[in-house]
């Protein structure tokens, strides 16, 4: 539908949509338990967005080419047992890299699975598009929840710890807001970027 | 996607087609997967647990896990849970153990590590495994230089007839401690820093008279 | 092997540890059916049902794992083995019960992508619990997630009545409202504690 009077859109039409128009977590509200869950440092948010987007980038690839070879029967049944797949090898390769980082995502690296996000992009493009168009549909839903994770985990530390990447920016008698590393922290910045997000739209609509 | 398909009766052949090819699939690049990075994170995990018992029991230089088993200590096997690290020091030399405890804190399960010197019979270090304390408050128990004093030298000493500890090791409010058996707490994390003073006090009370009767376990280093 | 207590495990996922608000599990439905006290309550009631399924089926796969030693296939047998006993709970319900079904009908198929229910079994194999333990677990985590989604549709059936800017309407002001409910649950904290 949202090609109703536009030509038909480019590739990088498809990555710019994610990046801002239909950002996943900003605009369409998708994904949000590891949004506000690991999102309490910077380097976790990061960490979890990436695996996030790689996750997406490569069932999407997948799906879209299978997307002939999948009956529509048990297509939900295949794309959740190619994003399982994904997600497991994130898993171990996160766990590869650094037993320390694993460790401060938790379980939340297997909550990849039900993330809502994944699994609408393979049923809504991915399965069906031809591959190039899904490789940048999912770079760009990949990057824009990257880049929302990112606000979030860089608000939230040097808010609440006082450091940015584990550097400490300011001086010794910075009083950190403790509640932003809560998980209510979690909560209330998301709340005041979505805020910032409808004010802009409301800008925009209005000028 | 093409409508003029399913006008006529569904045909279970692609679907298991697809079913069984995407599942044979999956399973090979996990099983893959799995296989490229065991040695790795299995090796990462080893070095990690090594630092953290290096870091409760100084002064030693070789460990080796062991295991409890039908009433004697034995080197632990491949899938034995409730692991005792033994500490040995350059020349081989028993000197202590380290030992996991958990207990309930002020958010969650708390899991530490500590260090118990068989010499000095005291426990000699202290390293917090997994906690979700409230951060700025209850995860002070990693952190404040006054609360980690306690473990340099918590003295966990036997009774004369060596059959149970002296002294149980108790929590103490902060600024009280009396003697040297005694956890000073944290102001602000009361209840997670008297957790930790339990978790300890219960832990050794069990283990510390069952690894001194058996220290000899230990010191049989030479069975493979 | 996990040495707490019944109470203390109940205690802790459902109020200390709350699914929703100290895990943000199962965020997805609480943002969307918790607009109504009475869907938000028979939304609970499914999912506390589907958990203790679940949390029952998954002690079974953990343990078949561990005898075969493939702990990598954990993930791929617990989200296909929720999904199916999602979609079985549905017909047997519908089967038996035809007014049950009415009231939870539309919420069963919703459940499968709750990352509240994989949350759960996931967390009880890495806690360890047995059988009994993991079945308080997955009661005690119902009932937090029923008390919060019950709290917060309460909360913005009031908010629907007060005036507030055109801007934070939706979902921003739910955060927010959970991000203080989020807050006034910490004081739960130490419940479990001696």
């Amino acid at each position: 539908m949202k090609n109703k009077g536009k030509n038909i859109p480019t590739s990088t039409d498809e990555f710019i949509k994610g990046l801002w128009k239909e950002n996943p977590v900003f605009v369409q509200v998708l994904g949000m338990c590891p949004v506000l869950a690991v999102s309490n440092t910077a380097l976790n948010a990061l960490a979890m967005g990436m695996a996030t987007a790689f996750v997406l980038l490569m069932s999407n690839i997948l799906v879209s080419l299978l997307r002939n070879f999948i009956p529509k029967e048990v297509r939900i049944a295949s794309y959740i047992l190619i994003i399982a797949t994904f997600v497991t090898i994130t898993d171990y390769a996160i766990q590869a890299i650094s037993v320390e980082l694993h460790k401060s995502l938790g379980a939340f690296i297997s909550l990849i699975v039900v993330n809502c996000l994944i699994l609408s992009r393979a049923e809504a493009f991915a399965s069906k598009n031809k591959l190039g168009r899904s490789i940048m549909d999912a770079l760009g839903m990949g990057t824009g929840f990257l880049f929302a994770l990112f606000c979030l985990g860089a608000v939230r530390e040097v808010l609440g710890s006082g450091s940015f990447f584990g550097v400490s920016l300011f001086p010794l008698d910075f009083q950190e807001w403790v509640v932003m590393i809560l998980p209510a922290g979690g909560f209330f910045t998301l709340a005041a970027w979505l805020l910032i997000f409808n004010l802009t739209k409301r800008k925009e609509a209005g000028a | 996607m093409n409508g003029e398909q399913t006008i006529e009766r569904p045909n279970s052949f692609p679907m298991f087609r697809a079913m069984v090819g995407i599942g044979a699939l999956c399973g090979l690049l996990i099983v893959l997967t799995y296989e490229g990075t065991l040695p790795r994170v299995l090796r990462l995990k080893e070095e990690a647990l090594q630092k953290a018992i290096f870091r409760v029991l100084p002064g030693i230089s070789q460990t080796r896990a062991f295991t409890f088993k039908n009433g004697g200590f034995a080197p632990a096997e491949e899938g034995d849970a409730d692991l005792i690290y033994a500490g040995y020091d350059d020349q081989g030399q028993f000197k202590g153990v380290a030992l996991e405890a958990s207990g309930q804190g002020y958010a969650d399960v708390i899991r530490i590590l500590y260090g118990y010197d068989l010499e000095k019979q005291a426990v000699v270090g202290f390293y917090v495994l997994e906690s979700k304390e409230t951060p700025g408050l209850g995860d002070k128990i990693e952190k404040d230089p006054n609360f980690l004093e306690n473990f340099k030298a918590l003295d966990v000493s036997l009774s004369d007839d060596l059959k149970s500890v002296k002294n149980i090791v108790v929590p103490v409010k902060s600024g009280t401690k009396a003697n040297p058996w005694e956890v000073d707490g944290i102001t602000g994390a009361t209840i997670s820093s008297r957790a930790i003073g339990n978790i300890i006090g219960k832990s050794s009370a069990e283990w510390v008279p069952l690894i001194y009767g058996q220290r000899s376990d230990f010191e049989k280093r030479e069975i493979e | 092997m996990n040495p707490e207590s019944l109470t203390q495990i109940f205690i802790n996922a459902c109020l200390i540890n709350n699914f929703v608000l100290a895990y943000f599990l199962g965020i997805c439905p609480f943002l969307g059916v918790s607009g109504k006290v009475d869907t938000a309550s028979k939304m609970g009631g499914a999912v506390t049902f589907v958990m203790l399924i679940s949390s029952v089926c998954a002690y079974g796969i953990h343990a078949l794992l561990v005898a075969i030693d493939a702990p990598f296939l954990q993930l791929i047998s617990y989200i296909v083995v929720i999904a199916s006993t999602v979609q079985l709970v549905e017909m047997i319900i519908k089967k038996v019960s035809p007014a049950l079904f009415k009231a939870l009908g539309i919420f069963l198929p919703l459940i499968t992508t709750n990352c509240a229910i994989l949350g759960l079994a996931l967390f009880q194999t890495n806690k360890g619990y047995d059988l009994l333990q993991s079945v308080v677990y997955a009661l005690g985590a119902g009932a937090g997630f029923s008390l919060a989604l019950v709290l917060i549709a309460g909360l913005r059936e009031q908010l629907d009545l007060a005036e507030v800017p055109e801007v934070i309407k939706g979902t921003v002001l739910t955060l927010i409202v959970a991000g203080i409910l989020s807050l006034a649950f910490m004081g739960f904290s130490g419940l479990g504690g001696q």
